[in-house]
């Protein structure tokens, strides 16, 4: 039992697909229409590809999302998807946040190699980016890394397994400037 | 007064003329590997001096380059960050040998680029107070160089070029790397 409200139903939705000037604003008006709130979204190009993802909040079910949104796909150019979530635990347990750098030649399973070894100690990634700029295939991951994982040893084994691939490898604990 | 003789210095003291190198790109493996200390007398080490002025001065809005740049593991790399908008103290042109930082502080965020990751740009946090301690090519004296704001953040990247490691190295954070923008 809770005291709090019912709370709002949560949607993810996705839009993906050929960049063009307008869709973040045609997206979030339509979303605005049905007084659903932005909560968390995040939106970037990959290789020129438009790729939004965002959480929404409110009453409006996805039936009603899905068709707000439908005119977006029209020209067969973006891809939309929208479906309802569990809403988030408020107080997640967060670890200790650290950047993990690897680049090097362009090698099939570097991701996953390195995924692998963060897994392996209990680590999460919780923001990652790669980019591959002509030869150079660059990955940059945030990790919380659960007490008690000693991050020496977890950066010389992903610089081993990097090694192994012909990449390198840094670890570092995330700065913080607090001001 | 060490400061003021690194102010002083220029590469007509090496006595030789430079050769525009070809600057390598990543992934090169010499760009990965920590490079070797050498001796700052050395004529070989007098003729990269001259040769990484050379190439600097060629390359538009360079203001640093390290040997492992020039395909060279050798710890040497020159700064010249004239005229640069960011800059606050400055020393002119200067090349410096096995180099080594002797205290930074001060630790500001900027965006830099670099000659041998041509697409790219990453936010780094660097000291923006550091003193640093190498020897000049040619005479082999050790000198100290104590900088600030951009004269600071270069002497970084290319200490850290000779120590292996690429501003990519350094990012803050996952959405810290850019791709550089072509503006048509
Ligand atoms: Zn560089």
């Amino acid at each position: 039992m809770t005291l709090r409200p019912s709370a709002p139903t949560q949607h993810a939705i996705t839009v993906l697909g050929h960049d063009r000037p307008g869709i973040i604003a045609e997206t979030t008006e339509r979303l605005a229409d049905l007084g659903l709130n932005l909560e968390d979204s995040t939106m970037t190009l990959l290789r020129g590809h438009f790729a939004m993802m965002l959480v929404c909040s409110g009453e409006a079910p996805s039936a009603a999302i899905e068709a707000a949104l439908a005119p977006l796909a029209d020209d067969g150019a973006l891809t939309v998807t929208v479906r309802s979530v569990a809403p988030d635990d408020p107080d997640p347990v967060r670890g200790a946040p650290h950047v993990l750098t690897v680049h090097g030649g362009d090698r099939p399973g570097i991701v996953s190699s390195v995924a692998a070894e963060v897994a392996r100690v209990g680590g999460n990634i919780t923001d990652l980016t790669t980019r591959l700029a002509g030869d150079l295939y660059l990955l940059v991951a945030e990790l919380d890394l659960p007490a008690g994982v000693d991050a020496t040893a977890l950066g010389a084994e992903i610089d081993r397994v990097a090694t192994d691939l012909g990449v390198g490898a840094t670890l570092r604990p995330v700065e913080t400037d607090e001001l | 007064m060490s400061d003021d003789r690194v102010h002083a210095w220029s590469e007509d003291e090496l006595g030789v003329t430079g050769e525009v190198r070809d600057v390598v790109r990543a992934p090169a493996a010499v760009l990965s590997t920590a490079a070797a200390e050498v001796d700052p007398t050395a004529p070989d080490v007098v003729r990269l001096a001259a040769d990484l002025v050379a190439t600097m001065r060629v390359s538009p809005g360079c203001v640093g380059l390290a040997a492992p740049q020039v395909g060279v593991g050798s710890r040497v790399f020159c700064v010249d960050v004239s005229g640069h908008p960011r800059t606050r103290t400055g020393h002119g042109t200067f090349v410096l040998c096995n180099a080594e930082v002797v205290e930074a502080t001060r630790r500001e965020k900027a965006r830099e680029g670099c000659m041998s990751v041509p697409d790219l740009t990453g936010d780094v946090r660097r000291a923006a107070r550091l003193t640093v301690r190498g020897r000049l090519p040619g005479t082999g004296e050790e000198v100290t160089v104590v900088t600030d704001a951009f004269e600071a953040r270069a002497l970084q990247h290319e200490i850290d070029h000779c120590a292996g490691l690429l501003f990519l190295d350094r990012v803050a954070d996952a959405r810290a790397v850019h791709p550089r923008r072509t503006y048509l």
